[in-house]
């Protein structure tokens, strides 16, 4: 976590407000945005990439807690919900009493809600950071979630609340009947919230939830509360995360007790760990693959919630700073123009590590076959190819690949951590 | 089964190819239900029943039309309303015309309600939705639509069989309802309440009471509750973990007399209930499995069983789902043009494999059809459940259950 | 009134198999400074092993050999997982054990599949102890209680009266000291991070048939276990278990009679409605005790930690 320093000590000093370095990866993003449904045109992709936008917003601002501040919560699904299940009321007061509320604004209400929920709950759960706070949240977290399908008249139970978005008032005359139209919306919302993340992550207060995640104590003799600098990150993460609601409200037009529950708000976790808590854009790194690993990769095996818990536990156990500390690791070889020496230990090491993985992955797959399928179904297709799964050549050939591509990574990993090694020194001796 | 694995980028271009290349020979079939996550096995089972049905009833008949196959198509939705949204859409743009899904009415309003809004916004490729287990009244009431069409009875319908046979059953003077705290909980609670105060005004309803639904970890003070309210039957509606742990725990204390059940079989139910459940547990189901209907319904069964030794069909209607759909498409004399489909289908008179004649009611696309009360038990079973040597054996059978219920559907068509 | 003594008897059962989860737990607790997301999961493993071997060797056996196994599961979890962890800090530490708790469900899902499995009381202890006003209690129940009680006696005696359980305390508050004294503390970590979740797997190993062994069996009970420590005081054995008998008895009592909100409203002086089917506050009104039972504990855990966020009986402010 302590590369997060790093990073902001670019900008650090007089810098102007908006420079040019700074501006650019994000009309650089922008663009890919406005670009990416002429590549992809059908409307599922659409609908993906949308789930991928509320996803990123969801756990930029998860990670305004973790990342930035160091507080780890349970129950964070919750202030996206509210911001969502608001959001459907309201769609649905527009639908009935015609309120004057143009669709695009919607979410702005989602956070407000979020913010207010935040308010309540950050009042008491933020007195303390760590273990006290992660349960708290943990409680408040299982007893909205309770609540849910109780009460009735606002979480409407176990089928949820349901509006139509194309009741608003037409907005330039779009009416957002198309998947198009909420795409661009999610877009936009999605870069503006990203942009306000950042930029908090830029003020004192920002800065100061740093400085509390790492050591309270001396933030607290610079004449800072702890505890104010945790609620006010909090209630803005609250802010956030009814926003993502909002969106999903825009998208889906349905919440439901599914919105709120602890499944919901583990995955957050998952993906913003996955992503990379250090880093400011990680969380849209890991909402990116989690998404496509939730949407395609269970749409091509049955166990791919086993691989995820494997890649999980991985990446908590070797890379943790993420997949984004893994790309910033190589920011100084890059830095100092060494990066080439790594490209022919990487491939030595790396794709027999992906084979024998892919071995793994095999392995598995038979087995899960050989126990699962039905009588006499023993043709299977693996990576493009069909075979017998009660025959023993495909699982000799899976194990072998296994063994033999660990074998090669294993020999090549010396050669590629010397490798590293000279990559991260400067010319003319040690840093 | 087959499931290539393929990441990432490859498989998101595939889908968006997919498109383009639909509509070429099978009709395709989307079942959206839980592959996944606690509810899977339900969810997996009710996929080898549609591939077994389709294969049997439809492929091997040479298809419908001039000669298109059924091909089932699963997606894995997690029982998550919001899964089950993004896998709708991603089966419609591979051009799917026919949704089926049966697992969670919270995941069946979500999905007609999302169909209607679909079929709305883009009239050029509408979507049926064919619903095989989703038993709340309401997707046959207030919340009808012309797209949605169920094939098992509804929570109301499957009450009033059950009050039926108990008008029958003297001995039983108190009656305990207990269910899971939801929508579908509730209805079934409000449904024996009102039905036994017609039928039999003389029951006593010694307790009504609703639990957390997948919360409780130990069902015993429900049980206690139970047994001391002196109560001669039981009704519940609750499936699952739910289910079990409530049989379990209510026969563990004391309880002899009858619990009504619209859920307790199958997916490891049966056989782990075994023995402590003969002669307690009962089942209100549509089609026939012990004996067996008829020499065609048992040859079917036990070709089942030989493909898939861990599977069961416990879920007959399936087979109503895919015939008629395919008799349907047939008299359309089209599969893309689902408003034909689906006027077929409205009013349509079909044979059930496991009973007798199943009739689609126009009015809100509710299938009646017969009702069987059955008996959790080892002896005269042919078909057992869970390879347990314990089955369901019918005891009671209304017949046409329903066909004059009232609906309050109004059905607006295209 | 007989049925209060059915209902206290009950409770306690619950309470003492909630016991032994926590007590794991919280000694974990108090040696690393970390909540072990993944103890439920042990827990599940114990009844799974257990019902794997009871199909060959009988339930005694499993009683035996699942806890063992687990236990050995468990250290090797500490050695090669957590140890490597715990250099990034606490947070990922947490995480991680986030992480295997999804990672067993799935291993568990792999091997013996989604469904239910048939894992029942064994023959010898199927029958009905004792009867209380019709009131059934099965002697399996009666040798839940005999099994924790004896359990947690034996924990205490070894805890405190034994020199390595004086090891073992002395190691949880100063590890330095204990270490420059000769003795191997990592080995001691271990050897507690096994037989904490060796317990664990022993209340698998016996609520299983009870509680039914399903893939989900750990969530159920998974969050309720935290809840348990939390209240009782993160570290504190006696906190674990006075806590774990609290939330025993409360929600079997609050199953066991219908107390209304209804009445409980109307009691404070406020009017009902008369038409509520419309009313905003019309769920709040019909709330009845057995729906919101297991809700409880959580509601009485968050009202502790803003309140005294140390817990019932614990010492160091968490």
């Amino acid at each position: 976590m302590t590369s997060q320093t790093q990073n902001l000590s670019r900008s650090r000093g007089r810098a102007p407000l908006v420079t040019l370095s700074g501006a650019l990866p994000w009309l650089i993003c922008t663009l890919f945005l406005l670009l990416m449904p002429l590549i992809f045109t059908s409307n599922s992709a659409l609908t993906i990439m949308n789930q991928m936008a509320i996803t990123i917003v969801f756990a930029l601002a998860y990670n305004m807690l973790l990342g930035q501040g160091g507080m780890l919560s349970f129950g964070h699904a919750v202030y996206m919900g509210m911001g969502g299940f608001m959001c459907v009321h309201l769609m649905n007061y527009v639908e009935d009493m015609s309120l004057p509320i143009p669709l695009p604004v919607l979410p702005i209400f989602g956070g407000l809600f979020g913010m207010g929920v935040a308010l309540i709950v950050g009042s008491f759960s933020t007195r303390k950071a760590g273990t006290v706070f992660a349960m708290i949240s943990l409680g408040v977290g299982e007893l909205i979630a309770a609540c849910s399908v109780i009460v009735v008249a606002f979480f409407g139970g176990e089928e949820g609340v349901s509006g139509d978005r194309t009741y608003g008032l037409p907005v330039f005359g779009i009416e957002f009947l198309h998947q198009i139209e909420v795409y661009y919306l999610t877009a936009f919302w999605l870069v503006l919230s990203a942009l306000l993340m950042f930029l908090f992550s830029r003020t004192p207060i920002g800065r100061m939830a740093n400085a509390v995640r790492d050591n309270p104590e001396r933030a607290e003799f610079l004449g800072y509360s702890a505890r104010w600098v945790r609620f006010y990150s909090f209630v803005a993460s609250g802010f956030f995360a009814g926003i993502a609601g909002g969106l999903f409200a825009v998208n889906y037009e349905i919440l439901t007790e599914e919105n709120l529950n602890l499944a919901t708000s583990g995955s957050i976790l998952l993906v913003t760990f996955l992503g990379g808590v250090g880093f400011f854009f990680g969380p849209i790194i890991g909402a990116i693959l989690f998404t496509l690993l939730q949407t395609v990769l269970s749409l091509q095996t049955e166990i791919w919630q086993l691989y995820l818990g494997v890649l999980f536990v991985a990446t908590v156990m070797f890379f943790p700073g993420g997949l984004a500390g893994v790309i910033m690791m190589h920011a100084l070889p890059m830095r100092l123009g060494k990066a080439g020496l790594l490209i022919k230990p990487y491939f030595k090491t790396l794709v027999p590590a992906v084979i024998s993985m892919a071995g793994v992955a095999a392995v598995l797959e038979i087995l899960y076959h050989i126990r699962h399928a039905a009588l006499g179904e023993n043709e299977m297709t693996l990576f493009w190819v069909s075979f017998d799964s009660h025959s023993p050549l495909p699982l000799i050939l899976a194990v072998v690949a296994m063994v033999a591509g660990f074998w090669l990574a294993r020999r090549g990993a010396p050669e590629m951590a010397e490798a590293w090694h000279k990559a991260n020194t400067p010319d003319g001796g040690a840093v | 089964m087959r499931k290539p694995i393929k990441l990432g980028l490859g498989a998101v271009l595939a889908l968006t190819i997919g498109a383009g290349s639909a509509m070429a020979e099978n009709i395709k079939i989307a079942f959206i239900d839980p592959l996944s996550g606690p509810f899977a096995s339900t969810g997996s089972n009710g996929l080898k029943q549609y591939q077994f049905a389709a294969d049997e009833l439809v492929n091997k008949k040479g298809g419908v039309l001039d000669g298109q196959m059924f091909e089932i198509v699963p997606f894995d939705n997690k029982v998550s309303p919001k899964e089950s949204l993004i896998q709708l859409q991603v089966a419609i743009d591979q051009g799917i015309r026919y949704v089926v899904q049966g697992n969670s009415s919270g995941v069946a309003h979500a999905l007609t309600e999302a169909i209607e809004k679909h079929n709305k916004r883009n009239p050029d490729d509408r979507v049926l939705y064919l619903n095989y287990a989703a038993v709340d009244p309401a997707l046959t009431n207030d919340d009808c639509t012309f797209w949605h069409f169920r094939f098992d009875a509804n929570a109301d319908i499957k009450m009033d069989a059950l009050t039926d046979v108990i008008k029958e059953t003297p001995e039983i003077k108190k009656v305990y309802i207990i269910g899971q705290d939801y929508s579908f909980g509730k209805a079934v609670a409000a449904a024996a309440v009102r039905m036994l105060a017609e039928k039999r005004p003389d029951i006593e309803i010694v307790g009504n009471e609703l639990h957390p639904i997948g919360k409780v970890k130990d069902f015993t003070p429900y049980a206690r509750k139970i047994v001391s309210s002196g109560a001669d039957a039981v009704i519940t509606g609750n499936w699952g973990s739910d289910m079990l742990n409530l049989g379990k725990s209510v026969v563990e204390n004391g309880f002899t007399g009858p619990i009504y059940t619209y859920y307790a079989a199958g997916s490891g139910i049966t056989a782990a209930f075994g023995e402590s459940g003969k002669g307690v547990i009962r089942l209100i189901s549509q089609g026939q499995i012990n004996p067996p209907e008829s020499d065609a319904a048992a040859a079917y069964i036990e070709a089942f069983e030989a493909k898939y030794p861990d599977g069961n069909i416990d879920q007959p209607r399936i087979t109503n789902a895919i015939g008629m759909l395919a008799e349907a498409i047939k008299e359309a004399g089209s599969a893309t043009d689902v408003v034909s489909v689906a006027k077929a289908l409205e009013g349509m008179e079909y044979d059930d494999l496991f009973s007798g004649k199943v009739y689609m009611r126009p009015q809100d696309h509710q299938l009646i059809q017969d009702m069987f009360i059955g008996a959790h038990t080892d002896e005269g079973v042919t078909f057992d459940y869970d390879n347990s040597g314990y089955g369901i054996v019918v005891e009671h059978k209304v017949e046409m259950a329903g066909m004059d219920s009232p609906t309050t559907c109004k059905m607006k068509r295209p | 009134m007989d049925l209060i003594l059915v209902n206290l008897i009950d409770g306690l059962v619950t309470g003492l198999l909630l016991f032994m989860l926590s007590a794991g737990l919280t000694l974990i607790f108090s040696m690393m400074g970390v909540l072990n997301f993944a103890h439920a999961s042990f827990y599940m493993l114990g009844a799974y092993f257990a019902y794997q071997i009871s199909m060959f060797l009988g339930f005694w056996m499993g009683l035996l050999i699942a806890p063992i196994v687990v236990g050995v599961l468990g250290a090797l979890v500490e050695r090669y997982g957590l140890r490597r962890v715990h250099q990034y800090g606490h947070v990922p530490e947490l995480i991680f054990t986030f992480g295997l708790a999804l990672l067993i469900e799935e291993i568990v899902q792999f091997i013996w599949g989604k469904d239910q499995m048939p894992y029942s009381i064994p023959e010898v202890l199927n029958f009905t102890a004792l009867s209380i006003a019709g009131n059934a209690i099965p002697a399996y129940k009666v040798f839940m209680i005999f099994t924790s009680v004896a359990i947690f006696i034996a924990l205490l005696y070894v805890l405190t009266r034994t020199r390595v359980g004086m090891i073992i305390q002395a190691a949880l508050s100063y590890p330095r000291t204990v270490e420059a004294l000769g003795h191997n503390v990592p080995l001691v970590f271990m050897g507690v991070f096994g037989v904490g979740t060796a317990l664990a797997g022993v209340a698998g190993v016996i609520a299983g048939p009870v509680l039914s062994t399903f893939p989900g069996m750990a969530l159920v009970l998974g969050s309720i276990v935290f809840v348990t420590i939390v209240i009782g005081g993160l570290g504190s054995l006696w906190g674990a278990l006075v806590a774990s008998l609290l939330i025993g008895w409360i929600t079997t009592f609050a199953k066991a009679y219908n107390i209304r909100m209804e009445d409980i409203l109307t009691g404070i002086g406020f009017e009902k409605p008369v038409d509520l089917s419309e009313h905003m506050l019309r769920d709040l009104w019909t709330i009845t005790s057995p729906q919101i039972a297991d809700i409880l504990p959580y509601l009485l855990m968050v009202l502790i930690l803003v309140f005294r966020p140390y817990g019932l009986f614990g010492k160091r402010d968490a």
